[in-house]
């Protein structure tokens, strides 16, 4: 029995991988998109300042406070 | 199963989750935000008050403990920009909806990088799992470390240290629980499964307990009620669950059925052939 289940059954395919290389510049292109949508909710315009103001502050302080980031 | 279709299911589930995470911070979380800033208020009100009286404005101004803790929430400050109604409403709104959109698009990816490299887990549940480390080295183990304070709490004066004690433990956090997961799964094959996560798990614990002890304690509390600092963390912590737990849940149900759906195809494929 376990050795028919160890075998591959014909169109129930081992589950398929992604290569890294492909996987490569949707990682790096979202990965950093996604960092930098993280920092203006949970920094920009407190510890750090990468634009000028306290508008981006503002209007993200609740949920900068609720998600747990340190905020003022 | 291409990193294309990962990103476009990650984002969905960040969506949901953004809108499910709005609606739980802002019914559970919303009304300690409003109390602690009373409290804000009428403790400013109160230090202001004599230093009001006993010192000229310009000393007042320079102070900045008056200018750092009113900025942000909505009262007269002069730096206000953002009403009450607007931060708590549509304010939690965007935010929720960006951190959702970006942290489900990022597990979405990674996720796609470990189907078929996890055992014999199959896609949908390599998917769930990575969603579940996501939330421990990402959110739980750095609350726990630097628990969400509500306003009032914490002096602006410290922003920059406490900020990146924060990133600092999370950047920690997640290399650990990288490295962790990759010694469990090359662990698994001498050891077995049992042993792999065992040994994964354990030295995840290890380091951050280290680190835990390594890295300052920040304690700006003060003489908070200990009941709306209690109520705001636990709202905080719901907020944080609801997040990954959605994005978790929806995203593992995307990938299950993209995953079927190809799994048939093949099987057609293969009966058709054989014919």
């Amino acid at each position: 029995m376990s050795q028919v289940s160890a075998v591959p059954v014909a169109g129930a395919p081992s589950v398929p991988t992604i290569p890294f290389g492909q996987l490569a510049p949707w990682a790096l292109f979202f990965g950093l998109l996604g960092t930098l949508v993280l920092f203006f909710v949970s920094t920009d315009q407190g510890a750090v300042s990468l634009l000028a103001g306290t508008a981006i502050h503002e209007w993200v302080h609740d949920g900068r406070h609720l998600l747990g980031y340190p905020c003022h | 199963m291409t990193a294309r279709a990962f990103l476009i299911r990650g984002l969905i589930a960040g969506l949901v989750a953004g809108i499910a995470t709005f609606f739980v911070a802002y019914s559970v979380g919303e009304p300690h935000v409003e109390t602690a800033i009373a409290l804000e208020e009428s403790g400013t009100a109160a230090e202001e008050a004599p230093t009001d009286a006993s010192h000229d404005h310009g000393d007042e101004a320079a102070g900045g403990h008056s200018h750092t803790h009113s900025h942000s929430h909505g009262d007269e400050g002069e730096d206000t920009e953002v009403s009450r109604d607007s931060q708590r409403t549509w304010g939690l709104l965007t935010g929720s909806l960006a951190v959702g959109l970006a942290l489900g698009g990022i597990v979405a990816l990674v996720a796609a990088g470990t189907i078929g490299r996890m055992g014999r887990l199959q896609p949908g549940q390599s998917t769930a799992l990575i969603t579940l480390l996501g939330f421990v080295a990402f959110a739980l183990v750095p609350f726990l470390k630097y628990p969400a304070n509500p306003p009032a709490v914490g002096s602006g004066d410290t922003i920059g240290d406490r900020t990146a004690l924060y990133f600092g433990f999370v950047v920690v956090s997640v290399l650990t629980v990288v490295a962790a997961t990759y010694v469990a799964l090359r662990l698994r094959n001498r050891l077995g499964t049992y042993g792999g996560v065992v040994a994964g798990a354990a030295g995840y614990l290890a380091v951050m307990v280290v680190a835990g002890q390594l890295f300052a304690t920040v304690n700006e509390v003060g003489d908070f009620p200990a009941d709306t600092l209690w109520f705001f963390r636990r709202a905080s912590l719901f907020t944080l669950a609801t997040m990954w737990g959605v994005i978790g849940v929806v995203l593992t149900g995307l990938v299950g059925r993209l995953y079927a759906a190809q799994t048939e195809r093949a099987q057609r494929r293969a009966l058709a052939a054989s014919l």
